[in-house]
Formats: C-alpha cells, structure tokens, sequence
C-alpha cells in the first residue's frame, strides 16, 4: 500500500463531502483535454497523444494482414493492449501485463468493439487475408482516470489512422491508401464514487479514495460498461449515471473529431 | 486479445414469445445449489445454473502471500476463476488468460464489499472458482457460488452476493441468457447486488442498448439476482438441516 496516499485519503474524501476538491475543481469537472492526433505519424499508422490535466497517455494503431477467424471468415480483427510503463508511476512495474492493465485494455477495448466502431467487413482482403487493427495505449504519466484518457487516446488514433497500401499481396510500409472504415465515435465516461458522491476525473491521489467506479462507453446507445472498485453504487445511481453519459460524451465527442 | 468481430446469424431465438429452450424472456434457467461439497476446502458450494456447472472454494483467512501484497488496514479477498479446459466445445488452452484475469478481479471486488474484511488485517481470504461446464453466464454462476462457499466457510459478511444476467435477445429484453442467445444476441448485461441493501458491486454490459432499453434490463436483473438469492438461502438451510 501506499502510506502517503493513504494518509491523505480522509482529507480527501471529507473535502468532497463538502462538494469540495483539492484542486478546487467542481465534482464534475474534468480537468483540461488536449489531444493532439499524428503524433508518431512518421512510423505508426495512427497515433494520437492525450493529456488529461497531468494524465499522459499516447495511443498508436499499427495494421498488418493476418487470417481472420474461422467463424468470421470474411470480418477484420483487432486487438487492444494496455502498457502501464515504470516511468509513468512508481508503483508501475516492467514485465508482462497484469490485473489493471488488462481491465484497462478490456474496457476500451469491448466500447470500441461494441459500438461497431470499426467496420470489420471492410477490413476483408481475400480469401483467409483480413487487415488486423492493433490499438496500443501507452500510460506515459499517471495522474489517474486511465480509462478515459486511454480511451480518448485509443479512439483519437483510430480517427487519425491511415491504412496501408496492399500491393502483391502485402503491405506496402510507409504508402497510404485513405483513413480507416470508421463509422462512428464511441466515448467512455467513469464516474468515481467517494463516500456518497459521484466525482469525474479523479487524480492519482483522489483515485485512491475512490470506492468504486462505473465506465459507460456510448454512441447513440450504450456500447459498454463496467463496474469496478471494492465498493458499490446504488441502483439509482447507476441509472443517474448511465443517462448523464450520453450528453457528457457529446462534447468530448466534438473535441475528439475535431 | 483478439476476439473475433460481428457476428451474424439466421438463427431466430425468440419465436412468439419462447426461447430455443422453451423460457419465457423473464425466466431464469433451472438453478440446484449446494454447499459444503468439498472436503479440503473450509468452505465450498456447487452451482449447476442450466448447462453451467461450477464448483467454488474457500480458503482463509489466511496468510497473504507474497508478503508485499499484504494490507495492514483490512483482509484481502482474492478470487481466481479458472475454467477447465474441455468446460467449452473448443478446448480452452488451461491457465489464465486476459478474460479470466478481468473476471477475477471484478469478483473480487464485488465480494470484498460484503465480506468484513476490517476484522482481519494483513490476511488473505482466497476463492477458488472452477468452471467444469460453461453455457453462458459463468461469471454469474461463479460468483454466485463464491458467495455460497464464503458463508459455507462462516467468514463474516453482511451478506450473500447474487447475481445474474439480463441481455437483449431478438430485439427484445431477456433475464439469464443461454450460449446461443449471449453468441448471437445483441447485448449482454451481467449484474451482482447485495440483496438486503440494494448495492450493485457487479456491472458490466455489451452490445447496444438504448437508455430505455438499459433501465428495463437493469430492472429484470436485478429481478433475477433476488430470485437467486432465495435459492442461495434455502442451499444454505438446507446443509443446516443435514446435518
């Protein structure tokens, strides 16, 4: 356990039931959004770096041709990974991925599939050859809500990709051929409970007061969720929050397309 | 994590208001639990939930290993879901992998917020989660009988987790998918409470789902996990009365 966190965690969470925050933001205020798109646009097919107040994350998209899945022969694959790298926090460790990292990957992962983001079927090539979309979330700095910043990051890289150009049958590294088959911009939203508040955007810090969390990823509709945390919601307030993600994503919806 | 993508089928699985295995939408499958069933284990519980049958285990409190994990404030409660390899048609590679790991740790989650865990610092209370037959809705079935097997081992909790699933099905708003209708379906929405107090501390869905769409399956969830709840108590009477 972290002692520092842990000692400044009632200070946190008696701030907050007084509607406050150590920052001095409202409870529902997200701290400032940039995002900037091609930022490795000299190699990656797509890549996009996002900061969420001192949250940094950057996502790339790689593309290659694989075999697609025998009971989806003719549909594209991707795959979603998660890296929690050492320089982005102490307690991050090198090696293999683990528990946080792979709830991470699978929630950004299920709102992208869901939602139909990505169109599969045109991600077909020929008989067993499909283009494979590889989305890779790097944390660069922790200051908590990984999953939004890692999603915003993953879907920003998806809107920047390029496909590669397919000659001879492979990939030709370094040739485009026009943005990938997106047809719509899926968001994912965590709402932080900290005693009987619901807080957005947590830092580091207030993330380890945190109880429990709830991620909604929408598009017109619900495209995914998951619960997380040693802690619980009522049911009011899932339903409170899954309704309020709708109209909390549009306008980060705009900054992401933009 | 590769999945595959779409999925697509002719396959009808509501036809005038009955499914494939003749439910109604708001019918669960047949439930049979029982606690008690293994005898290393200080406390377990079976669950045969339709075509799903699941074993859990529990050891503990007990010491945390490795040391580094342990916590001085409170106990930690660790649950490992593992399914056998021949539990599904295609053979499952054994060990954990990205799903059984994500499962794992939202169960756990789910669990510590009943189990008392102040009153046993720095301990581990470890739950072991076998799935030998899977047929849709094994992280339900899973930690369903983790809770059972929990309260078989008399670790102190406020009270039992139940859970159960809802999913959109044809179009319309299921209660506790089958295999085919969580392959070919259009949503699924896994859900755990704590019945005597309401908390929702399980909650995952995918698919589409409009906001309507999402209170009404939120509700027959919620529905269901309270009718697996009287069948969790009466497994828990019924080892009384054996014995």
């Amino acid at each position: 356990m972290n002692i520092e966190y842990y000692l400044k965690r009632d200070y946190i969470s008696n701030l907050i039931r007084e509607g406050k925050r150590v920052d001095g933001r409202a409870l529902d205020e997200m701290r400032p959004l940039s995002i900037t798109k091609g930022y490795a646009k000299d190699k990656a097919c797509g890549s996009a770096y996002v900061k969420l107040g001192s949250t940094e994350v950057m996502a790339g998209i790689s593309m290659d041709v694989g075999t697609p899945y025998p009971d989806s022969p003719t549909s594209g694959v991707m795959s979603t990974s998660v890296e929690l790298r050492p320089i982005a926090h102490p307690t991050f460790e090198a090696g293999p991925p683990r528990e946080d990292s792979i709830e991470v990957a699978r929630v950004i992962d299920r709102g992208i599939r869901e939602s139909g983001c990505i169109d599969f079927d045109k991600l077909y090539i020929d008989k067993d050859k499909v283009w494979m979309v590889f989305i890779d979330i790097h944390i660069l700095n922790h200051d908590g809500n990984l999953i939004d910043a890692g999603g915003l990051a993953a879907i920003s890289a998806l809107l920047d990709a390029r496909m590669p150009k397919y000659e001879a049958g492979r990939p030709v590294r370094g040739e485009w051929a026009g943005g990938l088959p997106l047809t719509c911009t899926p968001i994912p939203f965590t709402y932080h409970k900290i005693g009987d508040s619901i807080i957005m955007d947590p830092t580091c810090e207030e993330e380890y007061a945190v109880d429990a969390r709830l991620t909604v990823t929408t598009t017109e509709t619900l495209n995914a969720m998951q619960k997380g945390g040693d802690g619980s919601f009522t049911a009011e307030e899932v339903k409170s929050c899954v309704h309020r993600s709708f109209e909390k994503a549009s306008h980060l919806r705009k900054q992401v397309e933009e | 994590m590769i999945h595959m993508s779409g999925k697509k089928s002719d396959l009808k699985l509501i036809n005038g208001g009955v499914r494939l295995d003749g439910r109604k939408p708001d019918e669960l499958r047949e439930i049979r639990m029982e606690v008690g069933v293994l005898k290393n284990v200080q406390g377990s519980a079976y669950v045969e939930w339709g075509k799903n049958k699941v074993l859990a285990g529990v050891y503990g409190p007990r010491e945390m290993h490795p040391k580094r994990l342990q916590n001085p404030t409170e106990a930690t409660v660790r649950l490992t879901y593992n399914m056998a390899p021949f539990s599904v048609e295609d053979r499952k590679k054994p060990g954990p992998d990205r799903r059984s790991v994500e499962i794992s740790k939202i169960s756990s989650e789910a669990l510590s917020d009943v189990v008392q865990v102040h009153l046993y610092p720095d301990a581990a209370i470890d739950v072991f989660v076998e799935v030998l037959q899977a047929d849709a809705g094994t992280r339900c079935v899973g930690l369903t009988a983790a809770s059972l097997a929990l309260a078989d081992a008399g670790i102190p909790m406020k009270d039992l987790v139940a859970a159960c699933a809802a999913g959109k099905v044809d179009g319309e708003i299921v209660l506790d998918l089958m295999k085919e209708e969580d392959n070919f379906g259009e949503c699924d929405l896994p859900l755990a409470i704590v019945p005597r107090t309401g908390e929702v501390v399980l909650l995952q869905q995918d698919g589409k789902l409009t906001g309507e769409e999402f209170n009404k399956a939120f509700d027959l969830a919620y529905q269901g996990c309270l009718k697996v709840y009287e069948i969790q108590k009466r497994a828990l009477l019924a080892k009384e009365v054996r014995q």
